[in-house]
């Protein structure tokens, strides 16, 4: 435990491309993660999720693969089975009435 | 929660690398004035000693992760709203009881959701009808507007780590296990340490291997001769761009 000044966030860090040698890349060969073929896409595809409250995560992927007629997927992680769903973390604020019953969603004003 | 479709999910791992955010309701037991609850928050902003909880997947080995922040979002009776930044594998119900137990009056988690998993946050997250309706598109409409939204290249998410731009004759090499030297590189995002994990990218932006590097990215950068990141795990298939190495 330390109380000393805020670790560096790695979502705040800030980097500067610097040029070692200058480079050249042919089209010939390689594609820019952008400009990937459809398929060549889905199969190099990361989707950010808002899991639904319920389902397990395997269960969510087994419905992705399906839908999207894969083989491999997998979730690095999951959270949120209490059904709270916070849109926009800037204006929401929890309604602490509606904690109490556990039905209910974070609300948004 | 980030979904990693066929070859993405080679990168799970280094998106580990990342750090997530969450938000949770913390329940104390018995009331604690606001200075002293700061002050303990405070305490646990930085590395920390961690042991899994007892139904946990890992191993129960105290583990030291780092946590970047935590903010008091809003506090209502004994009941705190949290905004945590922390480690990949901390385990928040056990942060918030191990606070509990330095405030003394015990706590437990509430409520939890998370707002961020590396460089995915959730105001960008997209719901499974979201995604089903861009596959229905993409169907009828042969539109492949939305489904490219709803899925983004895998390098997005590793947005977060330094990358290192690899010349197109190294590319190979590095598609076969072959370690990047600093002869085979043209650009690097700068300053990162030595040891810290890297992407290596093609000068296309497209991904070529992970891994971490042995050098800090000064030496990197300004170094003649030697290696620069040990490959770790490679992404790209071998024979996407053409063999310039020749074997001894």
């Amino acid at each position: 435990m330390s109380t000393a000044s805020r670790p560096a966030v790695p979502w705040l860090r800030k980097f500067i491309t610097a040029e070692r040698e200058r480079g050249e890349t042919s089209a010939a060969y390689g594609c820019g993660p952008q400009d990937r073929p459809l398929k060549q896409h889905i199969i190099n595809g990361v989707i950010n999720l808002d899991k639904p409250a319920g389902p397990t995560s395997h269960e969510v992927v087994a419905w992705l693969k399906k839908m999207l007629d894969v083989e491999v997927a997998g979730h690095s992680g999951t959270l949120g089975k209490t059904g709270i769903s916070w849109r926009d973390r800037y204006v929401a604020r929890l309604h602490w009435k509606c904690l109490e019953d556990h039905r209910v969603h974070a609300l948004l004003w | 929660m980030p979904v990693c479709i066929g070859n993405a999910s080679r990168i799970i791992e280094y998106m580990h690398f990342c750090g997530k955010e969450y938000v949770a309701v913390a329940e104390l037991h018995k009331h604690v004035g606001k200075e002293e609850l700061s002050k303990v928050l405070a305490m646990f902003v930085g590395e920390i000693y961690q042991r899994p909880p007892l139904r946990s997947s890992v191993a129960r080995r105290v583990r030291r992760r780092t946590i970047y922040y935590i903010d008091q979002l809003e506090a209502e009776d004994r009941r705190v709203l949290l905004m945590i930044g922390c480690e990949s594998g901390t385990y928040i119900r056990k942060l918030i009881h191990d606070i509990g137990q330095i405030l003394g009056v015990g706590a437990h988690m509430a409520e939890l959701r998370r707002t961020r998993d590396g460089a995915l946050i959730e105001v960008e997250s997209f719901t499974l009808y979201d995604v089903a309706e861009a596959v229905q598109e993409l169907r009828e409409r042969k539109d492949e507007a939305k489904i490219r939204k709803v899925i983004r290249p895998f390098e997005d998410a590793l947005q977060l780590l330094p990358s290192i731009y690899i010349k197109d004759s190294a590319v190979d090499a590095v598609c076969h296990g072959a370690s990047v030297s600093v002869k085979g590189i043209s650009k690097l995002d700068t300053p990162f340490s030595e040891r810290e994990p890297v992407v290596v990218k093609s000068l296309k932006g497209e991904c070529v291997a992970l891994g971490r590097a042995t050098r800090d990215s000064d030496w990197i950068l300004r170094g003649e001769s030697g290696i620069a990141v040990e490959v770790r795990r490679v992404i790209m298939r071998s024979g996407t761009y053409p063999r310039m190495w020749r074997t001894h």
